[in-house]
Formats: C-alpha cells, structure tokens, sequence
C-alpha cells in the first residue's frame, strides 16, 4: 500500500512540477526531462529498494557485545521462556569479570582440550587425519592456533561453558534431544580456570606471527594472506570457497551428514548476499535466516570485517580495478558530451 | 559495361563504383526530418547506440562463455568475471545495457503513444516497432538464462511453464520448448543458440526495416502537424534554414542525437561501474540449483508489469481458473499494444495533453503500468494481491474501452 501513497505523491509532484516550470518559462525540454527523471525515478525506488526492504524484512543490526541481550529479546519476542538464557549469559558476563592467568591456563588447556583440538603454533599437532576426525566427531574440530585473537572473549567464555547455548543452535541439540554436540559442556571447570584458559588462548594467538608472502608482495596481497587465514579458520571446517582453491576441511559427506545440508561454497556470497547481510549474518545467523544450521562463531568485530573483505577479495576480485577506471571513463565521457554540446550548438545555430 | 574514367580522388573512385554522393544525400544531408522536435526524437539513435554496445560486447562474451550447465556459471563468474583483462568490464556493459536498452525502449515506445506518432500513415512504423520490442524481449529473456544462476534457472523454468496453459498443446509444447522435460542442458544449449545467432539476426533485420517504414510517412513532430516536405526542403536548400519546418537528417539531426547519446553514456558509464545490481540480480550469483526453489521469483524489471498481469488473477471465476484467466489476460497483454493504431479511433494526432480524451486515458495507463511494475516484485500476498487484480483488470479496461472513448473524442473534435 505504500507504494501506492508514494505513487500519488508523485502524481502531485508532477502536476506541481509541471505548473511550476510552466509558469517559470523553464524550457519544455527541461520540463520533460524532469518529468521523465521523477518517473525513472520512482519507478526504481519502487522495484530496487522499496522491493527489497520489502522482501528482506529489517533486523537488528550486527552487536559484538556478546552478552546475550539478543538472545533473550529474539526468545521474549517468540514468547518463549528466555529465563534459563538470561541467567546462563549473567553468570557469563559474572565469569568475564576474572582475571585470567595464561601460564595456569596452559595447563589446564593441556589437560582438557588438546585430546580433540589441535593448537599448531604451540606445538599440539593433530591426532587425526581431517576425514578420521570428521569421522569420529561428526565434524572436524577447530585449530585452536588463532583462537584468542578472532573469537570474542566474551563468546569464548561461554562456549566453554556452554556450547550449544554460546553457538545459538539450541534448535539443533535441545536438552535430552536426538542429537548431541560433540563438544561437552564443561560443568566441571571454575569460571577461575575458563577465563585462565582463554587468557592462554589469547597469549598463544598474539605469539603467531603473520602468514608468509612472497618478497614484493602488493599491500593487496598482504592484506589478502592475513584474510585468508581467518577465514579458513572460522569458515575453511565447513564451507569451501572454489575460487580461491579452498576446499572445505570436513568432507563433503561427514558435513552433510553432520548438518543435514552441504554448506554452500562461498565463492560468490559477496555478490549474492552482498557486505551488509554477511554482516548481521555472520554475527548470529539465526537471527536474519531462523532454523538454519549454521551456528554462530564469535567473531569478534575485526576478524569478521576480515573474513568478509576476503569474501570480496575472492569473489569480486576486480573491485579495486573497477572503482579505478570508473572516474577516467566518466571524466572521458563528460568531456565528449561538452564537446558534443559545443558542436550540436554550432551546428543549431543556422537553424532558429 | 559503362565506361569509367581515371578518378582524381579516392572519393570519384568510390563514387563511380558506388554513387557515393547520390546516396548520401538520399540517406543522409537531405533526408528530412521536423524541425519541430525534443529530446525524445533521439531515443531511435540511443537505442542504436545501445545496441552496438549490447552487440559488442556480446561478441566478447561469447569467446569465453561456455554453454554448459556444469560450465556456465564459472566461466561467467570465474573467467569472465576475475581471469580475463576487463571481463568485468564487458559483462557490466551487457548486464546493465541489457536494462537500460528496456528503460529507453518504453521512454521510444510510450512517446509515440503521446505524440499519435503511430496513427495515419505511420502504421507501419508502430508495427515494426513492436516487432523489435517482442524481439528484445526474446533476446533479454533467452539472455538472463545464460550465467545459469538461481533466477536464470527459475525464470526459465517458470515463464516456459506458461506454454503450459495454452489448450490440447500446452504439455507437449512446454517438452518442446525446454528439449527435456525440465529446464535442463538442452533448454540452455538451444536457448544460446537464439540468444547470439536466430534472435539478433531478426533483430538487425527488423532494425533495418524499422528505419525503412520511417521513410514515407516521415518522422512525426511535436504538435503532429501536416505538412509539405518537399516545399519545406527547398527553403532548407535554398539557404533559409532559420524559416524551413525540416532539417537534414546529417548533420543537423544527428548533431543532436550524439550529445544527447553522450550525455546519457556518462549516467550509463555511472551505472555501469557503480550500481548494476539492478541489472545482475544477487540471487543471479547462486549457482542454478534444480532442488532449491528461491524464496521470490521475479523476472526482470521491464517484465514486470506483465507477469503481475500474469497472477494477477489468483481466484476462480465463472468456473475458469485464476490460473487460466491469468494466463488469458497475460496474453491479451502481449498483443494489445500492436494493434493500437486500430484501437485509437480518433483521427487526431496530437500530444495526449491536447487531446480532451486521449489524455486522461494515456495518463491513466501510465499510472497502471508503474502500480504493475511495482507490484509485480513484491510477495503477491494479502493486500499486495488484490491491488495487482485490480491493476489488471484496469489494464484489460483501459484497452477494451479505448476504440469507445477515441470514438467520443472523434465526434468532439468533429463538432468543434
């Protein structure tokens, strides 16, 4: 119905439009193309912009904060029970306010996670092949090398406390269901020693240095390689992106019968979802595409600005080039329609 | 065999081979055209120009696209796109010419319908005219299917669904169309074969006919006046240029056109490098996927107003289907606008706002057609619906009351 409104009031304009010049003795032709600009024009607005707004309903906008404040909104607007959540992301944001000690916490990183997760950059390898330990898990787990440094502390803190809570997918692995994460929640460690682990994981991840490039790299490539490495971090386990030659690290099988779908190759996604809905998407799918079975990570903001720029760097790789040459192009064209003018005015001039 | 003397210049060489002179003048400097014309009069030398990019560029394309469902997307995306030197650039140009070549298309189209330009004399002219319009529609749809995405698939699947509807054939002739009985391999080899060989052929011939059927009846004027060219194009010769009603076709004519065609290369240039979404649809870059319908399909946007006439009739009546009376509608849609020069009765050719009928009918469809255009993108749910079953049924209205209200507006200006 909107449209229908906006529609009238371009009706009014154009009848105000046209008297107005009219009575200004503004040149007809000026007139017309004015007229003919306000029609372009809402006609565009109505089938670009207003379509999409339409079709895409709004969401919240992307939050970093990791305080679950979303979570209960998004339950409380269900009309569901969200105490549970509320009192799970209180004791988080209580855990949050330890200070963690890294060398504590390399011990008891030893001790608890390296029997699944692998850290390379301190020395714990793999103990399985990427297809045994899809295998075995469901899905490969996560190398933790970079951890601390693209996940948010306060996501990280709650993921170990509470996985399934942390990651959004309650949908997926509710209480006493079918289907269990294979990451258990830790009910035995202290908020003492979970903020100790992530200092660790935090201390190791500063001490990796930055990827390899070639000699003479380009700022480009630079930028690219460093990308490159979040993303296959926080997207390479389950998505591939053909394009750049990164096949996903769980195999194809093992993901879909993990997730119940492939995930897609994410070769093209700047292009079809674009940079704002990556974004709010990446930040808590559930919230822009509910039931899906992509959990949240917990980029934090930096590491998903990364990962997305990468997104773009892959999949609309010609950006800088284009957004290069367009003013030479249109700066050629301006100065071919001044002088197109100037000799369609000559050639006029004999006429009137 | 004539005789032929040395030449002193290449032009006398070329001009006793081929009557150079002769026919430049016959098809450029005195070639009449009104004096008494706008900017829209340059809508036929933009959609040339138009054209020329669309057919250049195409022929790019064509070296590295590959028509192969398993191939198509990542030579387009992948190749076309990132590998080769300015792919980019080529497919921007024919993704939004594509477009835009629609946009000046209906600005060309409902001038005429302003300015009678299609009336007494120049029937022909409208005829070939809406060939070409059906021709760029063939040549846009069979187009969109080619980088074999999300909505190149589903829009191929749903418009030759329509041949579905058409009585005792429908079925069969839907298999016929696709080559398979689903939108597969065949439906996208045969579909590139119309788009860069049957279908531009047509077009560069209906092109060539096009300026043909202008020859006669002459281009129309602003206030569709009548008038004796060959006495106005002695004034023109005889140097009193300023008091002739015509110009030459070269320069005069042409001098505008250009600086109108560069003025709108820089708004084309801008869309081209800086917002062509609208031209190469998001959805568009998600591989084709037979199991996986999209949440919307929608055609093009110069397509919409009649695929909303198309569902614009979503509910039985008179015991036929929404389905079928949708599909009748869509069809009477198709046609209707190649016989308006038999439905406007009225002998007067004139800009719509000068003629006390004409006018409140022409605005009127201008109006329905932006409501169906809109509409026609937007999720046909709840409200949404019974506007688009009304703009239709105003659009059927608008046309089946034409030959009655153009009578009523005959006999006014008889009277006067």
């Amino acid at each position: 119905m909107f449209a229908l409104y906006v529609g009238v009031a371009v009706a009014i304009l154009l009848i105000v439009l046209n008297i107005v010049l009219s009575k200004i003795s503004f040149p007809k032709e000026g007139r017309i193309l004015a007229i003919i600009i306000v029609l372009v024009g809402y006609i565009y607005w109505g089938f670009e912009p207003f379509a999409h707004h339409e079709m895409h309903p709004h969401v919240e906008e992307a939050s970093f904060a990791f305080d679950g404040k979303q979570d209960v909104a998004a339950l409380e607007h269900e009309g569901k029970d969200a105490t549970e959540t509320k009192a799970f992301w209180a004791s988080v944001l209580k855990t949050a306010e330890h200070k963690g000690d890294a060398v504590a916490g390399k011990t008891l990183f030893t001790a608890n996670c390296t029997a699944c997760h692998s850290m390379k950059s301190e020395g714990f390898a793999e103990l399985m092949s990427d297809a045994d330990a899809a295998a075995s898990y469901g899905v490969t787990p996560p190398d933790l090398s970079l951890a601390g440094k693209i996940y948010d502390r306060n996501f990280l803190i709650a993921f170990i406390a509470n996985p399934v809570k942390a990651m959004h997918i309650e949908h997926k692995y509710s209480a006493g269901g079918e289907k269990v994460f294979p990451m258990p929640a830790s009910d035995s460690l202290q908020p003492q020693e979970i903020v100790s682990i992530v200092a660790y994981m935090v201390e190791a991840a500063s001490k990796v240095p930055a990827p390899k490039v070639k000699e003479g790299a380009s700022e480009f490539e630079i930028s690219k390689a460093a990308n490159k490495e979040v993303f296959e971090t926080a997207c390479g386990r389950c998505h591939a992106m053909g394009y750049a030659g990164i096949q996903a690290r769980t195999p194809a099988d093992a993901m879909s019968k993990y997730i119940g779908a492939t995930p897609p190759d994410l070769s093209q996604y700047i292009r079809s979802r674009g940079d704002h809905y990556l974004h709010n998407f990446i930040n808590d799918p559930q919230r822009k595409l509910h039931g899906t079975g992509m959990p949240r990570v917990g980029l934090n903001e930096k590491a998903q600005e990364q990962v997305v720029e990468y997104m773009t760097q892959v999949g609309d790789s010609k950006k800088d080039e284009r957004e290069a040459l367009g003013p030479k192009v249109l700066i050629y064209l301006a100065i071919l329609a001044l002088f197109s003018f100037l000799w369609k005015r000559k050639i006029w001039k004999d006429l009137h | 065999m004539a005789e032929f003397e040395k030449a002193n210049s290449i032009g006398e060489w070329f001009d006793q081979r081929l009557n150079v002179k002769a026919f430049t003048k016959v098809m450029m400097t005195e070639y009449w055209i009104p004096k008494n014309i706008n900017f829209l009069w340059a809508m036929g030398a933009l959609l040339v120009m138009l054209f020329k990019l669309l057919l250049i560029t195409g022929i790019f394309l064509l070296m590295y696209y590959k028509p192969d469902v398993n191939l198509a997307f990542d030579s387009v995306n992948y190749t076309i796109m990132q590998e080769v030197g300015y792919g980019w650039l080529f497919r921007n140009i024919h993704g939004v010419g594509a477009s835009v070549v629609f946009l000046i298309i209906y600005i060309h189209m409902f001038t005429a319908i302003y300015y009678g330009s299609y009336k007494k004399g120049r029937e022909m002219i409208w005829l070939s005219g809406m060939l070409l319009f059906v021709l760029f529609s063939a040549e846009g749809f069979s187009g969109y299917m080619l980088p074999w995405g999300q909505m190149s698939y589903w829009a191929a699947y749903v418009i030759t669904e329509i041949f579905g509807g058409i009585p005792f054939i429908g079925d069969e002739l839907v298999v016929w169309i696709r080559g398979n009985f689903y939108v597969a391999d065949a439906t996208l080899t045969r579909f590139f074969m119309l788009h860069v060989l049957l279908i531009p052929i047509a077009i560069i011939g209906a092109i060539a006919f096009h300026f043909y059927t202008l020859r006669f009846p002459h281009v129309n004027n602003e206030e569709g006046e009548f008038f004796d060219y060959h006495a106005e194009s002695k004034k023109y010769l005889a140097g009193d240029k300023a008091h002739s009603k015509v110009i030459a076709f070269w320069p005069d004519f042409l001098s505008k056109d250009i600086m109108v065609i560069a003025l709108f290369m820089v708004f084309f240039f801008y869309l081209v490098f800086y917002n062509n979404g609208f031209a190469m649809d998001p959805v568009n870059f998600d591989k084709a996927d037979s199991m996986k319908t999209p949440a919307h399909i929608y055609p093009e946007w110069y397509f919409l107003w009649s695929y909303e006439v198309l569902r614009g009739f979503f509910f039985e009546i008179g015991g036929i289907s929404g389905k079928d009376l949708g599909l009748m509608a869509f069809g009477f849609a198709q046609g209707i606008f190649l016989v308006l020069p038999w439905l406007d009765r009225s002998p007067m050719v004139k800009p719509a706002n000068q003629r006390p009928v004409f006018k409140y009918w022409f605005w009127l469809l201008m109006a329905d057609l932006f409501v169906l255009t809109i509409f026609g993108k937007l999720p046909p749910t709840g409200i949404n619906a019974w506007v688009g079953f009304f703009s239709s049924i105003t659009f059927l209205g608008l046309f089946i009351s034409l030959p009655f209200l153009s009578k009523i507006e005959a006999k006014m200006a008889g009277g006067k």
